[in-house]
């Protein structure tokens, strides 16, 4: 946090300065923001927040925290072309719905253990590593987002899959039947388009124009899996 | 317009055919080369006239695509080394799954589609896909079985996930390894062509894995007869397409090795989609059967605990 006021192009100085010396000019706070941004061409924005948040209430952090997360829901669910999700990133969001997803999708341990749903580690591994891999995927392709810009992005677009499932589950709850299958197909249908529109908005910007099915078409299988798993899942 | 396309056609031979013996290092003669494939020999023939010209473009030509290859050699550690792998459009991977799915006898291919430039797009997701559209169809098969017979105990078998996903990638990459080891191995007995790389084996096999996707699809139909006239067709295709990419390079060894070689190949493709039919599609009565055991075999247990204590007994 130095700022040395030393004029660079003084001559009575200039001949005994140490190799690193202009160094300590540079003021690390303001210059160069390091908290939540890891962007590549993006320009840089002075935090208000220049105090440490470690004197404030714990109830304070963490509904910021909330706030940011809900805020990021919203634009999940009402998709328009807007940069908040790229540039604040953080994966609170997708930790929540990931664990909701998995914990209400496992099966039963008391079931025998070859027939049955997934476990909770099985969708979580689904989740992530089908997250990492699609954003390597982008990356290799040549795409110009950043690592978890891209897995910030696919996992809050899981959420409207997370409430196909919570309709899913209510709809169970009464008598099976065809055209309790019809409902949940269609439900599970509409938000499966919701997650990909969604993901795309936000996603297709970064490729050249050229690759961009193939980049869009990972995320088209990921979230058809995830749609699957909830389809076919039944309460034990 | 005719005499342009006859000659552009001409050129675009000549440079798949120099790609082909660039990494050789033989001197052979040019009409040697050309009278095996049908096409170009045609093509040879209408266009013969400006041969001297073509002399001069080929060599200039060659040595163009010998510097190229030669700047381009990131170290492995860094990211753009992996980056030239996706280095495809969408055009191009289409492009590749259409070659593909038509096989066709003069045209390899390594040389005609891949050009030298291997991707890993297409073998990596056409995988995947491969993987969950298995996992996928056969459950619904599961499902359908049970609407028409409600018997059957039917449950979301999650496990198969795991299982496509081992076997298919399983196939796609070490069977490539082990033909591509190979193929070196037996480099001593080749003059024209050279092995392929790596990279291009593994790009032959996960393009013809491609045809499987329609197929498994289409084995929802239960009709057991249309299911293997399906598999075999694809299988057709797919292996077709195999020994229309490795003839080329396999002609040249004994008849003996070419033979094993080729129908090794077309025999363990075999296996992968018969294996996929059995393990995924199982047929109906193994699902009738599975449920009375279980329910039969629960009072069989029941007389067996009072039966200890008396046999217990006088010991």
């Amino acid at each position: 946090m130095a700022e040395a006021e030393e004029s660079p192009g003084d001559p009575g100085t200039a001949s005994s300065r140490p190799l690193f010396a202009g160094l300590s000019d540079i003021s690390i706070s303001q210059d160069i923001p390091v908290e939540g941004e890891i962007t590549i061409p993006m320009k840089s924005r002075i935090r208000e927040f220049d105090s440490s948040t470690l004197n404030e209430s714990v109830r304070n952090t963490i509904m910021r925290d909330l706030k940011a997360v809900g805020k990021k829901f919203m634009h999940v669910l009402y998709p328009r072309k807007s940069n908040t999700l790229l540039r604040d990133w953080d994966l609170w969001g997708p930790l929540i719905l990931c664990v909701t997803l998995a914990l209400m999708l496992q099966r039963d341990s008391v079931d025998s253990e070859k027939d049955g749903g997934p476990q909770f580690a099985e969708v979580f591994v689904i989740v992530w590593f089908g997250a990492v891999t699609i954003t390597l995927n982008s990356k290799l392709l040549g795409g110009n987002i950043s690592f978890f810009q891209s897995l910030c992005v696919l996992g809050y677009c899981i959420l409207p899959l997370t409430v196909a499932l919570l309709i899913c589950r209510l709809v169970l709850l009464a008598d099976p039947g065809p055209v309790n299958f019809m409902v949940r197909l269609f439900v599970v249908i509409v938000m499966f388009a919701w997650s990909i529109v969604a993901s795309t908005a936000f996603l297709a910007d970064s490729q050249p124009p050229n690759r961009r099915a193939l980049a869009v078409y990972p995320v088209f299988l990921f979230y058809f899996v995830i749609s699957w798993m909830i389809l076919t899942f039944t309460p034990q | 317009m005719a005499s342009a396309d006859d000659q552009a056609f001409h050129e675009f031979e000549e440079a798949t055919n120099l790609l082909a013996e660039t990494p050789d290092a033989a001197t052979t003669s040019r009409s040697d080369q050309l009278t095996p494939q049908g096409h170009v020999a045609v093509a040879v023939g209408s266009g013969g006239s400006y041969g001297a010209e073509d002399e001069v473009e080929e060599e200039s030509d060659k040595a163009a695509l010998l510097q190229e290859k030669q700047q381009q050699q990131p170290g492995f550690w860094t990211f753009s080394y992996y980056q030239s792998f996706f280095d495809v459009d969408t055009s191009q991977v289409l492009n590749r799954i259409k070659g593909s799915l038509l096989p066709r006898p003069g045209h390899n291919f390594v040389r005609h589609h891949l050009r030298n430039r291997p991707d890993l797009y297409g073998p990596f997701w056409i995988c995947a896909t491969l993987a969950f559209v298995l996992a996928v169809t056969g459950n619904l098969t599961l499902v359908l079985a049970q609407r028409r017979d409600p018997s059957i105990h039917y449950s979301p078998q999650f496990h198969k996930v795991t299982v496509a996903g081992i076997s298919i990638y399983c196939y796609a990459w070490l069977v490539p390894l082990a033909l591509w080891g190979f193929l070196r191995w037996r480099k001593g007995v080749r003059e024209r062509m050279g092995p392929y790389t790596f990279l291009e084996t593994v790009c032959v096999y996960g393009y013809s894995l491609f045809v499987f996707i329609p197929m498994v699809v289409l084995w929802l139909i239960p009709v057991p007869w249309l299911q293997w006239l399906f598999g075999a067709l694809a299988l057709g295709l797919s292996a077709t397409g195999l020994v229309f990419t490795l003839w080329p390079v396999v002609r040249e060894d004994t008849r003996l090795v070419a033979m094993v070689l080729l129908s090794a190949v077309v025999l363990l493709h075999a296996l992968l989609a018969v294996g996929c039919k059995l393990y995924f599609f199982q047929s109906l009565p193994p699902e009738n059967v599975a449920p009375p055991p279980q329910i039969t075999s629960l009072p069989s247990n029941i007389p067996l605990p009072p039966t200890l204590p008396k046999s217990m007994a006088p010991s």
